[in-house]
């Protein structure tokens, strides 16, 4: 065989020619793994500057940096997850929130202690269960949730898809807030949802267990119960945090282990969803969100792939809602509204549908500019300013712009930030939509085989010349 | 079961010079020797089919069968029913009544994805590609029953999958070569003109190791040249043993090409024969050809 | 004879539709259980007849508001979901205006605090006694500030946030849609805050009581009020689609753009024209929704959006008598589920609802027939 002249390759992959202007300092910024690096020591440098600049206490400015990571955590993981169902399969999913919801409840139910067994005052009890097990339960039922709403609904157009997920979502959250299911008796167990009041998380404290199930290895060598919980965290982190923060130094340490925890899940997720993605399943899975009578003519039962697909995605929805409120003491149903499925839409098209690297990236973006970096923008000024009173309407704040007064109007904005971020939001999206549908960096290209698509070398031994 | 086992490296040592056969070939032609002797000589049988749309009958009592290694084109003018039979041979419409069996099994009613497991695949009319995905994918996408579409193994036994994709891989280049489209391989598929889109398309319908295709119009919209090459590669395949039912309404390809020819009407098969039968043929010229002739 | 032939049309039924049959029996027993309840003195009938009322109301204001959400969906193709938030911001502008008319522009009540339907508690609808009785003038000036302003809103919105992508296709103008309902919705919430207010002086609102067997039915002049305007503008649309050029235009449109384009439907101004009347039904839709139920949040038009969805679907899509007996019959599920279930999944007995008839006929239980 004669080798194929390269003048004939198309360009691949969204290979670039200029070399020269992308490499700098020895790094390649087209390589996305860079890109996102430097993203990452991007945004922590100007979170650091920030509160450096104005002076925020050590505590504060370390806190605000430990929350940054855990937001960026949780909308890259719920960003990959998407990306699973529409960046690949082509599942109009926006009931995001309801996979969640059912995730962190299920979980609760399970693993809240028995009622009545002395720790609790809440209202209802649980099944007293392992932590894990309630997260595999949590995960579980999400998935059970997401086969429910596929049976019927995948062989719909996506519009319709769409209003069914969001729907169900909907119903979700009816369900968790309805008086019916808000207590009951199970095989002489007192647990329920709790209804409007939601549920108390009083399961213990989640980073604890991990940590102490990641001890478990070394409790057999060191003969202690959570060896790596008492003796390294405690006795070794916190102490060290304690020498620079002397009053009450475990929170802090805590906030960033509970971050690097969820970072470290983060990169599970990423291996999962790229190694989904880049073997023939996943091919099969882009060939049905291109064309699904093609994929099926050529022999794909391309409903059980729909499913699995929307199954997978909607466990890891749940386990990410898991996460992300189940450390947080407490939950209620009116917090799973749809606006957190928005958020993670937005996180998932700023990265670009399609590419994980981009789902990373576009959750991290997301994360520090949309989610966090207004609220803390708002912190920055308020202490910049002494935290003034802010006109208390709109209408206060209206009134003295008439004498050339714009001061209150600045900070009733500056006081509404929650609500003016999700208008920013929206705007962000519309500009997106219209401007960047790829993504905000641009499209990008994540093979679907689980080998480079090179040509074969065997045949002769002079075509291995074309292999780079 | 015609678990897609690609064949041994070294089927595909072929002659270096000219056209290489893509594997597809060699196991085909394997299969075909050892079951011969219970083997059906005529693959496909259709038999009454009928569809009804709403009040009206887009395909009345339609029967026909297709000898083995054979290539039949099915003509009529538009609205005759070809592309409503096409529909119900391949799973896509479920017949109101008729039995459709292949290689002696009754395949009416079954899904698209059954019937093509069973080794009867077909071809759009207008050619369907998956544009966000680059011509080597398209092409890897077909291989049937491959190892690394059960999604546990995708994830945790890569290096399974692994060695299956590199036949995969290997067989995909081959059979793009044999079409001289391997200098696409990289190209996103939406980014093909039309004709190298049948071009992809029908190589991608190999790929699924088919003992017969269903071309649904290949050459509308192709040009000339490319008219020819793929009426090579028909032909070529075709003498590999492959059997071919051609929906076409052009009427000189199919008579120049075909051995047998089926003319449908109004739902109904009119007439079926030679080219040089149906030439002749009182009705057709009636009803189809008019005044061309 | 006829009972023979349902027999057989049954048996076809359930052989050929099984979920249809499955939904037929499903009602035919939530029937029999209502029938039963009623026997049983378990529900009162006024207490039946009242949940009826409630609903019909609810399904006139959804029908109302689907009827352009219809309208687009197909002859735009896609699902708008700011649909919803163009009925808060038409409830808005409209309740504005009718407090600042009601309040005597500054006479009452400070000037901002009624333009701004008092905010954080600052004026109350029952203070300036505000219902069609007092302030008849305020009510219809409300009413036609509301759809006009809502109709300046869908031109807007369509020009500059639909129109540029229009050619992209259903799925991305839906997604923009979801940032165009978040940025309009968050924007009315930072204007005029988050409270929930009471709109009307109810209690100085007409009614009639009549008595019904075994107890009250109240009527109220806010609920003949809504029928009257409700029921015009469905006739009007009606006359308007089946008389008027621009309404062959439009039903043209939504069986199929591109031939329309092509035998010279000038498509764009028949586009705009769909913005205005759903428009201005969507604002008129919203306004009358807080005059009947007394109370205005800035979630208001989020929370009906499903409910409008789901008539819109039940009613086949482009369908305006469809979205019409979508809405009752959606107002009617949502307002009489309680019969049979705890109110607390009343709202998602409607969704379920939907999501049945999505799942057995996708094209909604009226399509079939002429479309518009």
């Amino acid at each position: 065989m004669s080798e194929t002249d390269s003048g004939d390759e198309p360009k691949g992959y969204g290979q670039s020619e200029e070399e020269d202007q992308s490499v700098l300092f020895g790094i390649d910024f087209r390589n996305d793994k860079y890109m996102l690096l430097t993203l990452l020591v991007g945004v922590f440098a100007l979170y650091l500057i920030g509160g450096v600049v104005i002076g925020l206490p050590f505590r504060g400015l370390m806190n605000q940096l430990g929350q940054l990571s855990f937001w960026i955590a949780v909308f890259a993981m719920s960003a990959l997850a998407l990306n699973l169902h529409w960046g690949y399969t082509g599942l109009f999913n926006i009931g995001i929130v309801g996979f969640m919801a059912t995730g962190v409840y299920i979980t609760g139910v399970l693993s809240k202690p028995v009622f009545g067994s002395g720790t609790s005052a809440a209202e209802v009890g649980g099944f007293g269960l392992p932590l894990l097990v309630g997260i595999v339960g949590g995960m579980a039922a999400a998935a059970i949730l997401g086969l429910i709403a596929a049976l019927p609904a995948l062989r719909l157009r996506a519009d319709y898809l769409a209003i069914v997920t969001i729907a169900l979502s909907e119903i979700v959250r009816f369900s968790l807030l309805s008086d019916t299911l808000s207590s009951a008796d199970v095989a002489g167990y007192k647990v329920g949802l709790g209804g409007g009041d939601g549920v108390i998380l009083d399961y213990g404290d989640p980073l604890e267990v991990f940590v102490r199930t990641a001890s478990v290895p070394f409790d057999l060598v060191f003969g202690q119960s959570g060896w790596l919980w008492e003796e390294v965290y405690l006795g070794v982190l916190v102490e060290a945090v304690g020498s620079a923060i002397p009053n009450n130094p475990k929170p802090v340490v805590d906030n960033f282990a509970y971050a690097f925890v969820l970072l470290l899940v983060l990169g599970g997720f990423y291996v999962l969803i790229t190694r989904i993605g880049s073997s023939p399943f996943g091919r099969v899975l882009k060939a049905v969100r291109e064309d699904e009578d093609v994929t099926n003519a050529l022999g794909k039962n391309t409903n059980v792939f729909k499913i699995k697909s929307f199954m997978v995605g909607c466990a890891l929805m749940g386990l990410i809602g898991i996460l992300w409120f189940g450390t947080q003491g407490s939950v209620t149903p009116n917090t799973f509204r749809p606006r957190i499925t928005f958020y993670v839409w937005i996180a998932l098209i700023i990265g670009g549908s399609g590419s994980n690297t981009g789902s990373v990236m576009g959750g991290a973006i997301f994360a520090a500019f949309l989610f966090q970096g207004p609220r803390y923008f708002k912190n920055i000024v308020e202490t910049v300013l002494g935290n003034p009173e802010a006109p208390s309407s709109f209408g206060q704040a209206m009134a003295p712009l008439s004498g050339g007064d714009i001061f209150p109007m600045l900070l009733y904005t500056l006081d509404s930030i929650r609500q003016l971020q999700l208008f920013l939001m929206g705007v962000v999206l519309i500009w997106l939509m219209h401007r960047r549908p790829d993504g905000l960096l641009g499209h990008r290209k994540e093979s679907a085989s689980s080998i480079p698509l090179t040509r074969p070398t065997k045949k002769a031994a002079t075509d291995g010349g074309e292999d780079q | 079961m015609s678990d897609a086992e690609p064949s041994d490296a070294t089927d595909s040592e072929t002659d270096s010079g000219g056209v290489t056969v893509p594997d597809a070939d060699a196991d085909v032609e394997l299969d075909a020797v050892s079951e011969s002797a219970d083997m059906v000589d005529v693959p496909l049988k259709v038999r009454d089919l009928r569809k009804t749309f709403g009040g009206i009958t887009a395909v009345d009592n339609a029967g026909f069968e297709i000898k083995k290694g054979s290539m039949t084109g099915l003509i009529g003018p538009n609205g005759a029913g070809k592309s409503t039979t096409f529909n119900c041979i391949t799973g896509t419409y479920t017949p109101d009544s008729g039995v459709v069996e292949f290689n002696g099994e009754d395949i009416t009613g079954l899904e698209p994805y059954e019937v093509a497991e069973r080794g009867l695949v077909r071809t759009f009319q207008i050619a369907r590609e998956l544009s966000e995905m680059t011509v080597l994918e398209n092409m890897m996408v077909a291989p049937m029953h491959q190892r690394g579409e059960a999604l546990w193994r995708s994830v945790f036994a890569r290096n399974d999958v692994n060695k299956q994709e590199e036949e995969i891989l290997e067989r995909a280049w081959e059979t793009l070569e044999f079409f001289d489209i391997e200098h696409l391989a990289n190209e996103y598929a939406g980014n093909l003109s039309g004709g190298q889109r049948k071009l992809l398309e029908m190589a991608r319908a190999l790929l699924t190791d088919p003992d017969m295709l269903l071309l649904d119009e290949p050459f509308a919209g192709v040009n000339p040249t490319l008219e020819e090459r793929l009426l090579e590669h028909i032909h070529e395949l075709r003498n590999q043993g492959y059997t071919f039912l051609i929906v076409e309404h052009d009427m000189d390809l199919i008579m120049e090409n075909c051995e047998k020819v089926i003319v449908m009407h109004q739902g109904r098969i009119l007439t079926e024969g030679t080219p040089e039968d149906v030439r002749n043929n009182e009705d057709v010229i009636e009803a189809y050809l008019g005044g061309e002739v | 004879m006829g009972a023979s032939e349902s027999v057989t049309r049954g048996r076809e039924l359930i052989v050929e539709k099984p979920m249809t049959a499955a939904l037929v029996f499903i009602g035919v027993v939530l029937l029999l259980d209502m029938l039963r309840q009623l026997l049983t003195g378990e529900l009162a009938i006024s207490g039946m007849l009242g949940l009826i009322k409630d609903g019909l109301m609810r399904g006139l204001v959804i029908g109302l508001a689907g009827i352009g959400l219809s309208m687009t969906y197909s002859i735009l193709n896609f699902a708008n979901f700011a649909h919803g938030d163009y009925i808060t911001a038409g409830a808005f502008s409209g309740w504005s205006v009718t407090y600042l008319i009601a309040g005597g522009f500054g006479a009452e009540a400070n000037i901002g605090s009624l333009a701004l339907v008092g905010a954080g508690g600052s004026v109350f609808g029952g203070a300036l006694g505000v219902n069609i009785v007092n302030t008849p003038l305020a009510v219809l000036a409300g009413l036609i500030v509301a759809g006009s302003l809502t109709i300046g809103l869908a031109l807007f919105i369509d020009r500059f946030m639909f129109k540029p992508i229009r050619d992209a296709g259903g799925i991305p103008l839906l997604i923009t849609s979801i940032g165009v309902a978040f940025a309009l919705r968050y924007l009315i919430l930072f204007v005029f805050d988050s409270s929930t207010r009471g709109t009307t002086d109810a209690g100085t609102v007409p009614d009639i009581r009549p008595l019904v067997l075994d107890g009250t039915v109240p009527l109220t002049l806010h609920d003949g009020f809504l029928v009257v305007v409700a029921g015009g503008l469905m006739l009007g649309v009606h006359f308007l689609l089946q008389r008027t050029k621009l309404g062959k235009a439009m039903r043209a449109m939504s069986d199929d753009e591109s031939l329309a384009r092509i035998t010279g439907i000038p498509t764009e101004r028949v586009i705009r024209s769909t913005w205005i009347i759903g428009g201005g039904l969507t604002g008129i839709a919203g306004y009358m929704f807080v005059l009947w139920k007394g109370t205005l949040s800035w979630n208001d038009g989020w929370l009906l959006l499903l409910l409008i969805f789901a008539a819109v679907i039940l009613g086949g899509i482009g369908s305006v008598y469809g979205a019409i007996l979508g809405g009752l019959v959606i107002g009617l599920t949502a307002s009489t589920a309680v019969i049979w279930i705890p109110s607390g999944f009343a709202r998602a007995a409607a969704f379920v609802v939907m999501i049945l008839v999505l799942v057995a006929r996708p094209q909604g239980l009226f399509s079939g027939r002429s479309t518009a």
